[in-house]
């Protein structure tokens, strides 16, 4: 399959919805648009297992690529792995999902839903980037449209947010930068003379180990910020409660989950060594993001608050499991991504549709809507639950793998790390419980809550996409681990080679 | 002979033809129309555009005083479609001015100053060259007749430049008494390093660093700005920058190539300084030329990052970066000129809520403002990052760093001026709804196409870098 098809499809239709006037036809191109990417993405998953299951071992499927910029070795460069396919499948959820929320946004609608594809391109285009030149432009690509779609239609501190959001992801993007500039330049020089952004090749060649500990913090600290380390959180509670409904899910479902895969295809799959002198920091600061943001969600009242700052907690677990540097952790770590990318996506959407129509995301002002609306109500808690980890939904299966994998290296003070991280999830259960009971069940608070409407079909088609990928991942998690955990084995090998080499 | 001769300084004879037919015009017996003169004269400039891309040869002239390549034409024609530019964009500006022919004549000659200045094979030649392209533009930057601020700012304009070019001027007799020639292509073998070269050497480069506002000699830069009519804060920004920098490249990467070691270090102290300085500086301007004046001076010390990679990817990003800068901030500049020339507005403030009642406009800005800011997919992003690689070649990443830092201050007060026009409410009185007229449409429109096509298609730096050298 050619994998420009992911990247072309949002861009088409981002200038269809350019071409088009009104809501109605600006919505209609927007929601075929991305039905047709989670179809593509479908298909993408389906030839890839073909792929697997004829013998096709090359670590990368797909592949394709042209000269870019010749004089400095720059290509596009394309191809996906398990690990690139699962984030495909993610964000075509979460698009689509947000597209269906957003149904009824009619200020400046052809602009909004433009920027929401616009931003899909951009992470489309990051996942099966194999250049690193090209994976950093694609990062840097969705940081604007987040921007605008904050300061725009947000709510609240919106335009603190954006700004926020904006330089601080900006801030990382020009750490990642400092540590590409590196990596290239000890890359060994190929035969034209010229460096090499190629991320397969750079993993065959070996980084000096003294450059690797130069960069790695650069590189693994920039991604970091985008996926809420500790202490480059704090734009994540701002941006994701200022954002509007669709941008806060894209923010939390893909956005994050950016920093994550760049955490580890570039940072840990290419500097390996540096990875593993570099553990135990990556580790405390993991650790401590997951307490600390679970304590400090018990203190939130808003609700989106509440998920902001539980997302960073559970970006926590994602950067533990690429601490721990096993095979199972890292595998975890992926579908932690994919969990929470779904789970939270979900949870933004409920809150989004309780705020339409309570205009209200204070815990404490709400009360008793499972009797008013009965679906969005469940939705928000299967959502919770969901988040703080019941078996049967994808939360605890993900949770479940990055523990087990951290239990699997042997180092002690990794083990009391991961029994700490276990531990917050009594916290996260602490909150989340109380947010739920307290804004679903009991009481109506207020009398003008009973003439409400429950979802409408756009709402729960965004919300029964989303719930069965968590449910299927949440029953049957060997069909994502089966996907995932070749690409973490390549990586494991990776860290494993040059242990062996030096 | 005279064939070659023709041929050679072809691009300098077509400019001088067109400033004898300004003259012609202007001693006629019949009265031109602003109009008419503007139609005549964005197509004379886009003839002589497009001429620049026929007939190219290279050699030299007058023993080696005048010389082209490959390279000096396409820096040339870069500059023409600069001025093109400029040109299209001042409509709405000179259409109701009284000295329209000889505001093109003043132009025109600073355009061929800086001709000669990129040709010149001899340094008396360059520093010609040099003066025929800043004496005019100080009459230029006087050209707003009633506002007095525009004599102040011609008055800084040519004390300054007059400094810096007896700043020159020092340096090259030192030059020229150390080494007993005056070619470009003989200094390199009687350069010794010796204490009086250097210094020589540093002499020339405050000169160059005046010419392209780099900091401390920027002082003149934002006042200028400020004082001049938009169109010729724009030409100053990019083409009289531009032309510098093309020379300036050019003269450390064969006269002074010897002593890299040397201008590596003061270029690096150069660009730090003034990177931080026109960005800090730029976050408090509430005047938007001002604005984009500091936000140029920024520029010049990215620029110097590139400058200081002494390599072949060296110079062709320097000089892709000045080919898209060119698209970006005249972009920039072109929305705030036709916004000053209907409405006489030229605060930040005023911009609130412009995306409102200017939507195209508004999004001309942005655009332009995210590729001033190295965002993607803007062609600015491919040449900040081209700038940047060439530099950490030397391996020295605290220059990258620091570089990359001054990106994230940037995008601040780029982003704030976006916040104001796309989100912002503006509670006093917003710019209307404004008519844009043909001619400056068709060059924001260029800028646009500029933008957006010439970072993503590789082909236009992969030409810059194959006529580059080191």
């Amino acid at each position: 399959m050619n994998l420009s098809l992911l990247l072309l499809l949002p861009l088409m239709t981002a200038l269809a919805i350019l071409c088009c006037k009104g809501l109605q036809q600006v919505r209609a191109i927007a929601f075929t648009g991305a039905v047709l990417q989670l179809i593509l993405a479908f298909v993408l998953l389906v030839l890839f297992w073909r792929a697997r299951a004829a013998g096709d071992g090359d670590p990368m499927l797909f592949k394709s690529g042209y000269v870019w910029f010749a004089s400095f070795n720059i290509n596009y460069h394309v191809g996906v792995d398990g690990i690139s396919v699962s984030m495909i499948l993610l964000t075509a959820f979460v698009v689509l999902a947000g597209i269906l929320v957003s149904w009824h946004t009619d200020t400046m609608s052809k602009e909004f839903f433009f920027l929401l594809v616009f931003l899909s391109a951009g992470a489309y285009g990051f996942f099966i980037s194999l250049d690193l030149f090209m994976l950093f432009f694609f990062l840097e690509l969705a940081v604007i449209p987040k921007f605008l779609l904050i300061g725009i239609w947000g709510s609240g501190k919106k335009e603190y947010s954006a700004m926020k959001l904006a330089l601080m992801l900006m801030a990382g993007s020009a750490l990642v930068f400092t540590g590409l500039m590196g990596l290239y330049f000890n890359t060994t020089a190929t035969a034209r003379g010229a460096h090499s952004f190629d991320l397969l090749q750079i993993a065959r060649m070996n980084i000096p180990l003294q450059a690797q500990l130069l960069f790695f913090p650069f590189v693994f600290g920039g991604f970091g910020i985008f996926s809420a380390l500790f202490p480059f959180h704090t734009w994540v509670p701002d941006g994701h409660s200022a954002a509007p409904t669709a941008a806060s899910m894209f923010l939390a479902g893909i956005s994050m989950k950016l920093g994550g895969y760049g955490c580890l295809r570039v940072a840990t799959y290419l500097m390996p060594e540096a990875a593993r002198v570099y553990a135990p920091v990556i580790i405390l600061l993991a650790t401590i993001a997951i307490i600390y943001g679970a304590f400090a969600t018990m203190m939130q009242q808003d609700l989106k608050y509440i998920n902001a700052y539980s997302s960073v907690s559970h970006c926590g677990f994602v950067l533990l499991g690429i601490g721990m540097l096993t095979k199972t952790s890292i595998t975890g770590a992926v579908m932690q991504m994919v969990s929470h990318g779904l789970m939270t996506a979900l949870f933004f959407a409920a809150i989004g549709m309780l705020y339409s129509r309570t205009h209200t995301r204070m815990v404490d002002k709400l009360g008793g809507l499972l009797k008013i609306m009965p679906f969005i109500s469940t939705v928000f808690v299967l959502a919770g639950l969901c988040s703080l980890g019941l078996p049967g939904l994808s939360g605890f299966v993900a949770e479940m793998t990055v523990f087990m994998g951290a239990w699997q290296n042997p180092d002690k003070w990794y083990r009391f790390s991961t029994i700490l991280a276990c531990a917050s999830i009594v916290v996260t259960a602490v909150y989340i419980l109380r947010a739920v009971g307290q804004t679903v069940m009991g009481p109506v608070t207020d009398a003008g809550y009973k003439n409400l409407t429950d979802a409408r079909w756009n709402e729960r088609l965004a919300a029964a996409l989303l719930l069965f990928g968590i449910i299927a991942i949440g029953v049957a998690p060997f069909w994502l681990n089966k996907l995932v955990s070749p690409g973490a084995e390549i990586i494991i090998q990776q860290a494993a080679k040059t242990v062996t080499l030096k | 002979m005279t064939q070659q001769f023709f041929l050679l300084a072809k691009q300098e004879l077509t400019l001088t033809l067109i400033i004898f037919i300004l003259l012609f015009l202007k001693v006629g017996a019949k009265e031109w129309t602003n109009a008419a003169v503007l139609r005549l004269m964005n197509i004379l400039l886009l003839l002589n555009f497009i001429a620049g891309f026929i007939f190219t040869r290279e050699g030299m002239l007058f023993n080696e005083m005048f010389f082209t390549g490959k390279l000096v034409i396409t820096e040339k024609n870069i500059l023409n479609l600069g001025t093109l530019i400029v040109s299209l964009q001042a409509y709405d500006w000179l259409r109701l001015h009284k000295h329209v022919i000889e505001f093109y004549i003043l132009l025109l000659s600073t355009l061929l100053g800086m001709f000669f200045m990129i040709s010149s094979g001899n340094i008396l030649m360059f520093y010609l060259g040099l003066e025929l392209a800043s004496i005019p533009l100080a009459a230029m930057a006087n050209f707003d007749l009633t506002r007095r601020q525009s004599s102040e700012g011609a008055m800084k304009f040519i004390i300054s430049s007059a400094f810096s070019s007896g700043l020159l001027l020092f340096g090259i007799s030192m030059l020229y008494g150390t080494t007993g020639t005056l070619l470009f292509s003989e200094l390199p073998q009687h350069l010794d390093g010796s204490p009086l070269q250097l210094f020589a050497l540093v002499l020339l480069v405050a000169g160059f660093a005046f010419k392209i506002s780099v900091v401390p000699f920027h002082l003149w830069t934002a006042d200028v700005y400020e004082g001049s009519p938009v169109t010729v804060s724009a030409y100053l920004s990019v083409i009289s920058k531009g032309a510098a920098v093309f020379v300036f490249v050019s003269v450390l990467y064969t006269v002074f190539k010897s002593l890299a070691a040397v201008w590596y270090t003061i270029l690096f102290v150069l660009s730090t300084i003034t990177m931080f300085t026109g960005n800090l500086f730029a976050l408090r301007q509430s005047n938007i030329k001002r604005l984009l004046a500091f936000s140029s001076i920024a520029q010049a010390g990215f620029i110097l990052v590139g400058i200081s990679g002494s390599s072949r990817a060296g110079m062709a990003s320097v000089v892709y970066f000045i080919l898209v800068y060119i698209f970006s901030n005249l972009g920039a500049f072109g929305v705030v000129s036709v916004v000053s020339a209907l409405t006489g507005k030229e605060n930040t403030e005023d911009y609130k809520g412009f995306y409102k009642t200017n939507p195209f406009l508004a999004w001309v800005m942005a655009i332009s403002l995210f590729s001033l800011a190295g965002v993607p997919p803007a062609a600015g992003f491919f040449g900040k990052f081209f700038l940047l690689i060439a530099g950490a070649e030397k391996g020295n990443y605290v220059l990258i760093t620091i570089a990359a830092l001054n990106m994230i201050i940037s995008l601040y007060y780029y982003l704030t001026l976006v916040k104001m026009m796309f989100i912002d409410r503006n509670e006093h009185e917003p710019i209307a709804s404004l008519r844009v007229h043909i001619y400056p449409k068709i060059a924001l429109l260029a800028c646009m196409a500029g933008i957006i096509l010439f970072g993503l298609i590789s082909n236009v730096y992969e030409y810059i870098y194959s006529v580059s050298f080191w």
